[in-house]
């Protein structure tokens, strides 16, 4: 463990401090340690005051999201020995308001993914003797990249449109909503249309496309929107050129 | 929330972060989204500049001769070329977004996006060669 690499890592104690400040580590840089375990390291060993959030360590629960060197990264999947020699920049996530160091709040995204009711709606259940709902292949894969979205919010990170306007519903609702609206075994996509179609909803999106570039789990939220924006086109064009139905 | 209130346990006080009036200079990625922007500028203007086209045309034989030598001043030149570069990274940028909002199937199967992508540029070759034969012949 002979390497070693500078963290610069963001402070903000609310009850001492008004501003963020840097507080610099030196941590070891072994060739399979993650930004994350060089933050474990200083928890552990040097600064037991530090705050982040973390949980499964293998790019999964979504929570270790922070700006490395000023991209949004999840840092348990980004290596150590890629920034060599450094230092290594870490910050909270951007867009959010930060709690402590490098904790953000995730209130605004956890209100919005409820507003476009992120699971299968249905107008009637079948019965249970009926048996499970099937789906073919080719009718699983017409959502499953969107399924693979962990809420890690890199993408809104990410969206200079969310960071200029908060009421901005954001990539991964969107693309989460697209999840369940392109289900076969979804009747949900009416009611969620009044949220997405708002301003604020796909509308508010002007493609920037650095949510797609940034996604851990290559969910392509801004293929999702403009997706999105070109049926809710489509059935507007229907709407006014057949107002009683195709 | 207020700014200006005093930290509790309970009642945390939030750093909220400000994003720079010039944020679109800090990525490549942001600026050429900025750009693609800004590009609407010249499409519209190209738009103007073909009205004023179909105008002098239709007003006879000394307005296109005027409109002619007007095109040719260095300014509207020099605007027309700027424009021009504009527009085809414009056409280039909204050719390459095409594949990720359309999801094209046959069938059953799903039309891989490059082929989306080549349809749209076999498109825009086909109506270029259109064109181009519609000014030669006109000769």
């Amino acid at each position: 463990m002979g390497e070693r690499i500078r963290l610069q890592v963001a402070r903000y104690r609310p009850e001492q401090e008004s501003e963020a400040t840097f507080d610099e580590y030196e941590v070891p840089c072994p060739k399979d340690w993650v930004v994350l375990d060089g933050l474990n390291h200083i928890k552990d060993r040097i600064d037991g005051t530090l705050a982040y959030r973390w949980s499964c360590r293998m790019g999964i629960c979504g929570s270790c999201g922070m700006t490395v060197n000023g991209e949004p990264k999840l840092t348990c999947a980004t290596f150590l020995a890629d920034y060599a020699p450094g230092p290594v920049r870490v910050e909270p996530l951007r867009n959010f308001p930060v709690i402590r160091d490098l904790v953000v709040d995730i209130g605004d995204f956890m209100r919005k993914l409820v507003k476009i009711k992120p699971w299968i709606v249905r107008q009637a259940e079948k019965p249970l003797a009926d048996g499970e709902y099937l789906q073919t292949p080719q009718e699983l894969e017409e959502f499953k990249q969107y399924s693979m979205c962990i809420n890690c919010m890199l993408c809104y990170a990410a969206c200079p449109i969310y960071g200029l306007d908060p009421k901005f519903l954001g990539p991964a609702a969107i693309a989460l909503a697209q999840r369940y609206n392109l289900d076969n075994r979804d009747d949900g996509a009416g009611a969620r249309m009044a949220t997405l179609s708002e301003h604020e909803g796909i509308w508010g999106c002007t493609f920037v496309g650095e949510c797609t570039q940034v996604c851990p789990k290559h969910v392509d939220p801004a293929g999702a929107i403009q997706r999105y924006k070109l049926s809710a086109a489509v059935e507007s064009m229907k709407s006014f050129f057949l107002p009683r139905g195709a | 929330m207020s700014e200006g209130h005093v930290y509790t346990a309970y009642h945390p006080r939030w750093l909220r972060q400000r994003i720079s009036t010039y944020w679109w200079l800090e990525k490549p990625a942001y600026l050429a989204f900025i750009l693609r922007e800004a590009s609407c500028v010249f499409v519209a203007w190209f738009v103007v500049y073909l009205l004023l086209l179909v105008d002098a045309v239709s007003g006879g034989a000394a307005a296109y001769a005027q409109f002619l030598a007007w095109s040719a001043d260095a300014p509207i030149l020099l605007l027309n070329v700027v424009s021009f570069l504009f527009v085809v990274f414009h056409a280039v940028t909204f050719f390459d977004a095409a594949p990720q909002a359309m999801v094209v199937h046959v069938g059953q199967t799903r039309v891989p996006g490059h082929l989306v992508l080549a349809g749209h540029y076999a498109a825009w070759a086909a109506v270029s060669v259109f064109v181009a034969w519609l000014l030669a012949s006109g000769q």
